[in-house]
């Protein structure tokens, strides 16, 4: 049996196919917040259906690719599942990763929203001197400095 | 080839990986992590040196990790790109890591350790050597998620207020593209049943044309985020000015430069375009001038620097776009010298704040007068970024001209904006030149933020830091003097890499 | 013996240690993190209002059958479920529950290696083991079959992969506790630095 063989599902699975277009919906809904708490969660979410991707890529659901435990006709690619493994790794890493980060912009600003874009206001302020633009972080806020006690 | 020879490319990878667990371990003892550092990446670059040497003699250097033959097992190959690629990554991490040392020194005194910075710079070298040298999508894949995690701790150390933003726009869209790499990858391997490169360049012909092209798109979608590619390149001018100068170097130097490899890569091997591929040449034609008239608009020096790094990246991608053997040469030439001038760009860009204060180009003056050396170490790679003629960025950009003249009409008159590019390019340097160098000097200014990793403002430059912006310079002054030879090695590389017929049978043992 | 065996004899001798003050840390950021006292252990009371007992009690149970089944995970990965990974995260969960029991009073008092440590330590074995076979002419990271006879037991395989998966799980063990005290002890110092309630 060629590996070619082992991958083509004889139709797609609509369910399992709605499933991660509405995960990946939902997380690049969440990445397009402000709060990086969304962001985050939005990373997970969208994490979550590549890997449920990469799933479905290795065969139909409740196949397992343990050796012993099935007939080669119902042995599910393994390949995928261990590309899989190794992405909830990554994404649990980042994860972690932007926990940390959240946590430091909260210390520092007080929120953990992202902050306008600094060559974004200047060109609104050309475009429109009179309107009153949403200032945030740095411009109007005394902010106490928390980074003494991190490491060099 | 012997044993030792075909697990050479392993070394790359896993001595920076050593030298990184073992500046973990040695921890308090600052001295032993510089010695572990600056050792590790000496050794890497001999490696890739002989790797260089043996894969332009007897053809790509191939090892299957574990024993295990390709397609079923790991490959890391290390054909001419590659190697050459890899070694001129390495001499410049190497310049940048001395820079680095000698400025923590200075700022930080002799004996403060860091638990973070030399183990991430190591990761970071391993990271780029594993997508230089991998041979399949997903091992491409975890290679650039080494990277980038250590380029987020790099870039995220020790922030404040004023540069968290930064830091966050860049891990957010890092990570956006490393999620649409994975998909993609998960779409190849569902679409083939495998991710080995040489294998998937079989493969993928039996695809339908339309598949075929979708899959393309995604991966110059991914590489495209990842290369800065104009309209995909907001996130860098953005997030790269604000990480200290020998970081901001380190990434300007390698991380376009690797994910426009992985570009090249994919869109040769596994895509490839028989004809010139419009859609890379307006793409091109995109990046080169919207990132050249950015930098033309800029004040703050390191995103006028930026914003010619994407503006350059356009001229790689003119290269790739252009598509026949000659094209792609040039492209490899122009990364090997993109790679050495832009980190020197910036290490000088760092030296200049350090000594003025600032960032801003209106509030410098005078450094003709106070600080000549400076001014020599600036005006060279500046010369060889614009393309002035002795230099090496003058040969890269001819290589690439002559290519895309002999190419056809559409081509041609990419050329064109090339030039204009490149006169743009010279616009915005000249400019920093007047502003900096000439005219009275300015008074210093205080350090707004002391806490963070920017030390400016003090005169107190130690020389290796000097040393090691010379050094650069000198690597990329070599490129000029070698460009025979080397363009030599670059044009083999390009026949390979349309050919593609070394490459499988270096992977797989047969071309089919 | 191990401190985590001792017998309950001291039982509410100590004082509540750990009072919440408002005057900043003053400890230097490379030494903040080093076991100062002993943890969870019978006799060492926390702050009794925020004490769990059941959760206690049941940690100091579980966690050395935590530990001894992530041990067993380790040493079947090669033939069944498990490998290095896994049984790291399982002995990492383990620390977990304690942290979870014991709160922020000094989570690394078990072990007295600080995590950096422990995953550096485990870096090297792993890569160690992956460039051996080349010194035996064999490709990097290829294993083998070693024969120990043991006494009483007979002889027991051991592939050789098995030092890369120690290596895994050391690291993955040191992640877990860098975690913990990055994200767990070191946001509680954040905020008693602060003069706020924890």
């Amino acid at each position: 049996m060629s590996p070619g063989d082992l991958v083509t599902a004889p139709t797609i699975n609509l369910v399992m196919a709605l499933t991660v277009g509405v995960l990946y919906t939902v997380g690049f809904y969440l990445l397009l917040q402000r709060s990086l708490m969304r962001v985050l969660i939005g990373v997970v979410v969208l994490g979550h259906g590549t890997n449920l991707l990469l799933q479905l890529v290795g065969g139909p659901p409740a196949r397992v690719p343990i050796v012993g435990n099935s007939p080669a006709e119902t042995f599910a690619d393994p390949l995928p599942q261990a590309l899989a493994l190794t992405a909830v790794v990554i994404t649990f890493a980042l994860t972690t990763f932007l926990l940390a980060l959240g946590y430091r912009s909260f210390t520092l600003i007080g929120h953990d929203e992202v902050q306008d874009d600094l060559e974004d206001r200047r060109i609104a302020r050309i475009r429109h001197p009179a309107a009153t633009l949403e200032t945030d972080g740095d411009d109007d806020r005394d902010v106490a400095d928390g980074s003494g006690e991190g490491e060099r | 080839m012997s044993d030792v020879m075909t697990s050479l490319p392993t070394l790359p990878v896993l001595l920076p990986i050593l030298g990184a667990a073992l500046s973990v371990v040695l921890g308090t003892s600052v001295a032993a992590q510089r010695v572990v550092a600056l050792v590790t990446l000496g050794t890497v670059a001999a490696v890739a040196g002989v790797l260089l040497v043996t894969a332009d003699r007897s053809g790509p250097v191939v090892t299957a990790l574990g024993g295990w033959a390709p397609p079923v097992g790991i490959a890391l190959v290390a054909d001419r790109l590659s190697a050459l690629l890899l070694l001129v990554s390495t001499l410049v991490a190497l310049a940048v890591l001395v820079y680095a040392i000698s400025q923590r020194i200075a700022d930080y005194g002799r004996g403060v350790a860091s638990s973070t910075f030399y183990p991430m710079y190591l990761v970071l070298s391993a990271g780029v050597s594993l997508a230089y040298l991998s041979g399949d999508l997903f091992t491409l894949f975890v290679s650039f998620e080494i990277m980038l995690t250590a380029s987020y701790v790099l870039i995220t150390r020790r922030t404040t207020t004023r540069t968290i933003r930064a830091g966050m726009t860049y891990v957010t869209v890092s990570l956006l593209s490393s999620l649409l790499f994975l998909t993609a990858v998960g779409m190849v391997y569902a679409a083939t049943a495998t991710v080995n490169l040489a294998d998937l360049s079989v493969r993928v012909q039996t695809l339908s044309p339309g598949l075929r092209t979708v899959l393309a798109l995604m991966f110059v979608v991914v590489f495209g985020i990842k290369a800065a590619m104009v309209p995909l390149h907001f996130w860098l001018p953005d997030s790269y000015p604000n990480a200290p100068a020998p970081v901001t170097a380190l990434f300007a130097g390698l991380l376009t430069k690797v994910s426009f490899y992985a570009m090249l890569r994919t869109q040769t091997l596994v895509f490839p375009h028989d004809r010139p591929w419009t859609l890379m040449l307006w793409f091109a034609v995109a990046t080169m001038i919207i990132g050249a008239l950015g930098a033309v608009a800029q004040n703050d020096i390191n995103r006028l620097l930026a914003f010619l790094l994407v503006s350059h990246i356009g001229f790689m991608l003119f290269g790739l776009g252009v598509s026949d053997a000659r094209g792609l040469s040039g492209a490899t030439l122009y990364a090997a010298h993109h790679i050495t001038v832009l980190a020197t760009l910036f290490l000088v860009s760092g030296l200049i704040v350090r000594r003025t204060g600032t960032v801003a180009l209106d509030r410098m003056g005078g450094l003709l007068k106070t600080s000549p050396a400076l001014a020599v170490l600036f005006a060279i790679p500046a010369m060889t970024l614009a393309g002035l003629p002795p230099t090496a960025g003058f040969v890269a950009k001819l290589q690439l001209l002559q290519a895309g003249a002999d190419a056809g009409v559409g081509p041609t008159a990419v050329a064109a904006v090339v030039i204009l590019a490149s006169f743009l390019t010279l616009y915005a340097l000249v400019r920093v030149w007047v502003r900096v160098f000439w005219g009275l000097p300015a008074p210093t200014v205080e350090d707004p933020d002391p806490d963070d990793e920017l030390g400016v403002g003090t005169a107190r430059t130690p020389w290796p830091m000097y040393a090691a912006t010379a050094g650069l310079v000198v690597v990329s002054l070599a490129i000029a003097a070698f460009a025979g030879p080397l363009s030599v090695v670059t044009g083999r590389a390009g026949e390979d890499l349309v050919a593609r017929d070394g490459y499988r049978v270096a992977v797989l043992g047969s071309p089919r | 013996m191990s401190p985590l065996h001792s017998t309950p004899d001291g039982e509410g001798t100590d004082p509540p240690r750990s009072v919440p003050t408002s005057e900043p840390d003053t400890t230097p950021f490379e030494s903040w993190d080093r076991p100062r006292t002993a943890w969870l252990l019978p006799g060492r009371c926390r702050t009794p209002r925020r004490r769990t007992l059941l959760l206690e009690a049941t940690s100091r149970a579980l966690f050395p059958t935590i530990l001894v089944f992530s041990i067993y995970l380790l040493l079947v990965g090669h033939y069944g479920p498990g490998g290095g990974f896994s049984a790291g995260l399982v002995a990492g969960l383990a620390f977990v529950l304690r942290y979870l029991a014991g709160g922020s009073t000094d989570p690394g008092a078990v072990i007295t290696i600080r995590p950096p440590v422990l995953m550096g330590v485990g870096l090297t074995i792993s890569v160690l083991t992956a460039l051996t076979p080349m010194l035996f002419g064999a490709p990097v990271l290829a294993t083998a079959k070693l024969t120990v006879r043991v006494p009483l037991l007979g002889d027991l395989g051991v592939v050789t992969s098995l030092f890369l998966d120690v290596g895994v799980y050391l690291l993955i063990i040191g992640v877990v506790l860098d975690l913990l005290r990055a994200l767990g002890s070191g946001i509680e110092r954040d905020m008693r630095a602060a003069g706020e309630p924890i």
